[in-house]
């Protein structure tokens, strides 16, 4: 079995009469990205801040690293990288100063023209922080997480706010990380951004987990219904088998996704055969967007 | 490193960053001067009874204007600039690394201890060329030397423990002000005590650390008819002791929401 990175166990925490994390448990193992996926004021910062030790849990346990990460030791912040959800470097120093000066706490250390490459800001290693864009920032906050070599990184919500270009130079940098052997925990509120990081995934609710496994089989999408949807007209001959009409006035049948190639051929043979056409075509499975939205949707007010 | 080295390490850093903002670095500079000019060129020529001798206000305001350099690089700099650091999330990610809390901390104090002491030096200077303020010597300037490091600290200290009570980073300038200028006022910086000021000044002012820092400098600076006391310079690290024990358990290395 793979070593256990991270374990947490029937973890709770409590502000006052609100529970922001209500009893989860999860594990993450050395080398892969994980991904707690969830809509804002679910739990993930919480739940993150307690594994980075800015927290202590009301009740059940959480082990970062072998470590308590409620101790705060040292001998464990030396092993780990934190991005927090919103932070700020000293506006005055430079790029490079800046990596330079947070490596130093660490007993190991990547060299600081490395780092700046992995995260893209090679043109602006002189360029003081406070003339850096807010994406170029983000990335500083990257490079200083990796600035003292971590075996595990934390990157809280790392392209809220990125418009979509930068979206993807952040998720180059993670792939980057992901090559360099690194464990990833990863928060994030974007279905897309954890579909295309992440080995694993947790979708968190309210405080509690509703999902949790790999991007494409989440919430069992993989064997979820495919659809079918077309029109005809509505004098025509219509193909045999349960289909309903819908608002619109075109068709949809609904079939086991594995049945999916086989109904297909069947419609468009039936279509062939009369030499009648399938007007908008379409045949969709469910996204995890999908997945996410009858998860996270269903879980409001309740 | 060891912590020595990471804390010595950090205050360079600071210092780096700190010349880089001028127009911090400027004010901190310009304001106690620029009072020091301003005060001596209204009030310089006259003079100040003081234990019934008649003191030149030129010659005191050298001695207010280098207790007020201390006061301002090491209280209110230091509150306002780590306030802003606090709510710009900058100790919250430093909390997040090896780097233990309380070398961080030193770093900053320091750093504010050696602004003070170069801008003691610069109203010293300033004092002995155009204010005939002579720069002490022997005794004199080992006990100057003792309340510039105790003033510098304790003031930082306070400073650091205020920060507990300011909300955010734009109430801080309003916060630092409100605590520190009306004591200024009656502790003898801006306006020199003499012997017959109104009583309760010198009862509320001798509360407060500011008035035994003017006095316990005036005392080291220029000797009678000052008069120095090593008891002023314990109630300045008192005060100092407090702050620091204030600051030792309320002091917050995330924003206030």
């Amino acid at each position: 079995m793979a070593e256990r990175v991270i374990e947490v166990s029937d973890l709770r925490k409590t502000y006052g009469d609100v529970e922001a994390v209500r009893g989860i448990s999860f594990h993450v193992e050395r080398g892969e990205v994980f991904a707690m996926l969830g809509p804002n004021g679910a739990g993930k910062t919480t739940t993150t801040e307690i594994l980075e030790g800015y927290r202590d849990p009301s009740a059940g346990s959480a082990t970062v690293l072998g470590h308590d990460p409620a101790k705060r030791e040292r001998s464990l912040k030396e092993r780990m990288g934190i991005v927090l959800q919103s932070t700020g470097i000293d506006p005055f120093l430079t790029v490079s100063e800046s990596i330079e000066m947070y490596a130093g706490y660490y007993p190991s250390r990547r060299p600081t023209n490395e780092v700046i490459d992995v995260v893209g800001l090679s043109e602006k290693r002189d360029t003081r922080v406070n003339k850096l864009s807010g994406g170029q920032q983000r990335r500083l906050d990257v490079a200083i997480a990796l600035a003292g070599d971590p075996e595990l990184l934390f990157l809280d919500e790392p392209t809220t706010g990125f418009d979509p270009s930068a979206r993807r130079n952040a998720w180059e940098v993670v792939k980057n990380l992901i090559a360099m052997g690194k464990t990833v925990f990863l928060t994030t509120h974007f279905m897309d951004e954890a579909q295309y990081l992440a080995d694993r995934v947790i979708v968190i609710s309210n405080g509690l987990i509703v999902a949790e496994g790999p991007p494409a089989s989440l919430a069992g999408r993989d064997q979820m219904r495919t659809r079918i949807r077309f029109r005809l007209p509505d004098t025509g001959p219509h193909p045999d088998g349960p289909m309903q009409r819908l608002a619109d006035g075109s068709l949809e049948i609904d079939v086991d996704a594995a049945d999916t190639a086989k109904a297909v051929h069947d419609l468009t043979g039936w279509a062939l055969e009369r030499g009648v056409a399938l007007e908008s075509l379409e045949v969709t499975q469910p996204s995890l967007e999908d997945v996410y939205l009858q998860l996270t949707g269903s879980e409001v007010g309740t | 490193m060891s912590d020595v080295a990471l804390t010595v390490r950090q205050v360079r850093y600071t210092n780096r960053a700190f010349w880089r903002n001028p127009q911090a670095a400027f004010f901190t500079f310009a304001f106690p001067l620029m009072f020091l000019v301003i005060f001596a060129s209204l009030l310089g020529s006259g003079t100040v009874p003081i234990n019934g001798v008649l003191v030149d206000q030129s010659t005191y305001y050298v001695a207010g204007m280098s207790a007020f350099a201390i006061i301002t690089a090491c209280y209110t700099n230091l509150a306002i600039s780590v306030t802003f650091q606090r709510d710009a999330g900058i100790l919250k990610r430093t909390r997040g690394t090896p780097l233990p809390g309380y070398d961080y901390i030193t770093a900053r104090v320091l750093h504010a201890m050696l602004i003070a002491v170069l801008l003691v030096v610069i109203c010293s200077a300033f004092g002995a060329v155009f204010y005939s303020a002579s720069i002490p010597t022997g005794v004199d300037l080992f006990r100057t030397i003792v309340v510039v490091l105790v003033g510098a600290a304790s003031f930082a200290a306070l400073g650091l423990a205020l920060t507990a009570a300011i909300p955010n980073a734009d109430a801080a300038p309003p916060i630092v002000n409100a605590t520190i200028l009306p004591l200024l006022f009656i502790s003898g910086v801006f306006i020199p005590i003499g012997d017959n000021v109104p009583q309760w000044v010198n009862v509320v002012g001798k509360i407060f650390p500011v008035r035994h820092l003017v006095e316990a400098y005036l005392g080291a600076y220029y000797g009678a008819p000052f008069v120095f006391a090593w008891k002023d310079v314990a109630v300045i690290a008192a005060w100092g002791l407090a702050g620091l024990m204030i600051a030792a358990r309320r002091f917050s290395w995330e924003p206030r929401r």
